[in-house]
């Protein structure tokens, strides 16, 4: 493909909060400089940087990504700013990945931050707008309503049940305990989330990911480069993401085909052929429990409707074959939405190199793919790091 | 293009899972309300008026006039609902307007017992994805349910529109008022 390798050497974060006193663009410079500080850089040896955040309407700031820039060290640099709602997270990488690969830089810094405590009196509000606003807001709905449809949808389709589905959130909440920026890491049994409140059955509180405050940044350079900067660079082996009509009501709410296609874009990138098999760890997107199930469906990694069997087996747990959400995920850590996503790739990162303390799987995982999910649940965004570069 | 020298043996091994604390300040309700912690408000004076297009313009016309309309791509022969003037999918235009029938059968739905705000409601909404009939398969549009029992809801239950009397219908989504089992 005539594209440069390009690994990952550096992440960072700060704690996940309901709310935090510091500003976005302080959250993005205390994650920036723990990144950068990981592998020893400053931001004279950065050549470029991507900023990840989701809605403007979160913050009341105008143009958001140029507001963070101070703070995400982006003074008189190259910056850029991708948004693709909650898959944003998945998608700053991607986009580091290639200003780098191309060849016009060396080193990226990628910054993904959300403030969402600042949206008053609750940050759906902002959400409502996603909703055409002549054919649907006029029903006056609320955002949990896709999600409720989506979940039933995929329930009846596959004759899935509401406690096997609450498996996922138990198992999140707990591995986020280990998790040193948890938010909403818990100890918890399925029955704990059936009885919580139904807000929009089939989704009940416990099904949900919290709002949150908080980023991740992380530091990406080119094969020649990253070899200076460490002994143990993660390399991207493969990238996908693919957009699905905002029809959402024209759709097959059962299987998300838009993440089919970006997980074999980055499969094929990546040289994967079975990925059931060569996919040692993996971190789908979990902003509800079902999402998680849905999304090891289109990733190939379960047949349709088969991704609940994992669970049952205990497949994807810590100590499984497939370890599924190590981090705690949304529902474990929590969901600051463009840093959630990449504290998804961060985990990869951490895992790969062994460096992800209480954690950490057993084994030694050669490959780990992280994915993001968002839009008008329409986007679906891929990226596979491994230990050695990509085949291709 | 970057100058980086060679680190590895400057650094040590980072791992911020070992840190003791991450950075971050979280901050109670009661650091706000009392004071603890300063705080600045805005409430934006914000109002939009969308037009409403070539299709959806004709869609609401329709809908004034008590039918559904959907449009129909003469190229991969899809009839959708709500009507557009091109085909995502062949990326062709669409210029034929039909109806559909006000009848159709719940794809997927949702009992709500929340606001948008999460806050609790007394009423729950019971929201649904109907797949209209006379449209293509799997065509479906965002209402509600009504005279219903919320635990009779399934997919598969077929269902009719409620309209507005002629004339209180407005040309918006909501003469329809809601969809109900089809008797």
């Amino acid at each position: 493909m005539g594209l440069r390798d390009v690994a990952v050497v550096g992440a960072g974060l700060t704690k996940f909060m309901r709310r935090s006193l510091e500003t976005g663009r302080e959250l993005a410079f205390e994650a920036s400089k723990m990144a950068l500080d990981s592998c020893g850089l400053t931001m004279d040896d950065v050549d470029c940087v991507v900023i990840g955040t989701a809605p403007d309407a979160f913050d009341g700031v105008h143009m958001k990504g140029e507001w963070l820039a101070d703070g995400a060290g982006g003074w008189r640099k190259p910056v850029m700013r991708g948004y693709v709602g909650g898959g944003t997270g998945v998608f700053s990488p991607i986009q580091a990945w290639y200003h780098i690969a191309s060849g016009l830089f060396d080193v990226c810094l990628v910054v993904c931050e959300e403030k969402m405590s600042t949206c008053q009196p609750h940050p759906q509000g902002a959400f409502l707008t996603i909703f055409d606003h002549t054919t649907e807001r006029a029903l006056k709905p609320n955002l949990l309503w896709i999600f409720a449809m989506e979940m039933q949808r995929y329930m009846t389709t596959y004759g899935i049940s509401e406690r096997d589905i609450a498996r996922v959130a138990v198992k999140n909440k707990r591995n986020g305990l280990d998790h040193p920026a948890t938010q909403v890491g818990a100890d918890i049994t399925v029955d704990d989330v059936m009885n919580s409140a139904v807000m929009s059955w089939p989704v009940k509180r416990l099904d949900v990911s919290p709002t949150s405050d908080g980023a991740v940044a992380m530091v990406l350079a080119s094969d020649r480069v990253a070899r200076r900067i460490t002994d143990k660079p993660v390399w991207i082996q493969g990238v996908g993401w693919s957009l699905d009509t905002q029809y959402w009501a024209n759709r097959d709410l059962a299987y998300p085909t838009y993440l089919e296609k970006a997980a074999r874009m980055a499969y094929s990138m990546a040289g994967v052929k079975e990925p059931r098999k060569e996919i040692n760890i993996v971190e789908p997107y979990d902003p509800f429990d079902y999402k998680e199930l849905h999304h090891l469906e289109g990733l190939q990694l379960a047949p349709k409707g088969g991704a609940p069997q994992l669970i049952i087996d205990g497949v994807t747990e810590r100590t499984g074959n497939m370890p599924s959400c190590p981090s705690g995920g949304l529902l474990g850590v929590g969901n600051p939405i463009a840093a959630a996503g990449l504290m998804k790739v961060s985990e990869i990162f951490w895992q790969l190199r062994g460096e992800a303390g209480k954690r950490q799987v057993p084994g030694t995982p050669a490959r780990g793919l992280a994915q993001a999910w968002g839009d008008l649940m329409q986007v679906g965004t891929v990226i596979i790091l491994g230990n050695e570069p990509s085949s291709r | 293009m970057s100058q980086v020298v060679d680190r590895r043996q400057s650094v040590s091994s980072s791992e911020p899972h070992d840190l003791p604390t991450l950075p971050g300040t979280p901050l109670r309700d009661s650091d706000i309300r009392e004071g603890r912690v300063l705080t600045e408000r805005w409430d934006p004076d914000l109002r939009y008026a969308w037009d409403t297009g070539i299709a959806i313009s004709r869609y609401l016309q329709g809908l004034k006039e008590g039918k559904l309309l959907g449009s129909f791509c003469s190229t991969c022969e899809r009839l959708v609902v709500p009507p557009r003037i091109v085909c995502e999918q062949c990326f062709r235009p669409m210029r034929e307007y039909l109806p559909v029938k006000d009848t159709g059968t719940v794809n997927t739905f949702s009992i709500s017992h929340v606001a948008w705000n999460a806050q609790p409601i007394q009423t729950p909404d019971i929201p649904a994805v109907i797949d209209l009939d006379g449209a293509s398969p799997g065509i479906g549009i965002l209402h509600k349910l009504g005279e219903v029992d919320p635990n009779a809801v399934q997919t598969g239950l077929r269902v009719e529109a409620v309209w507005e009397p002629a004339r209180k219908r407005k040309g918006a989504i909501t003469d329809i008022r809601y969809f109900r089992p089809l008797s």
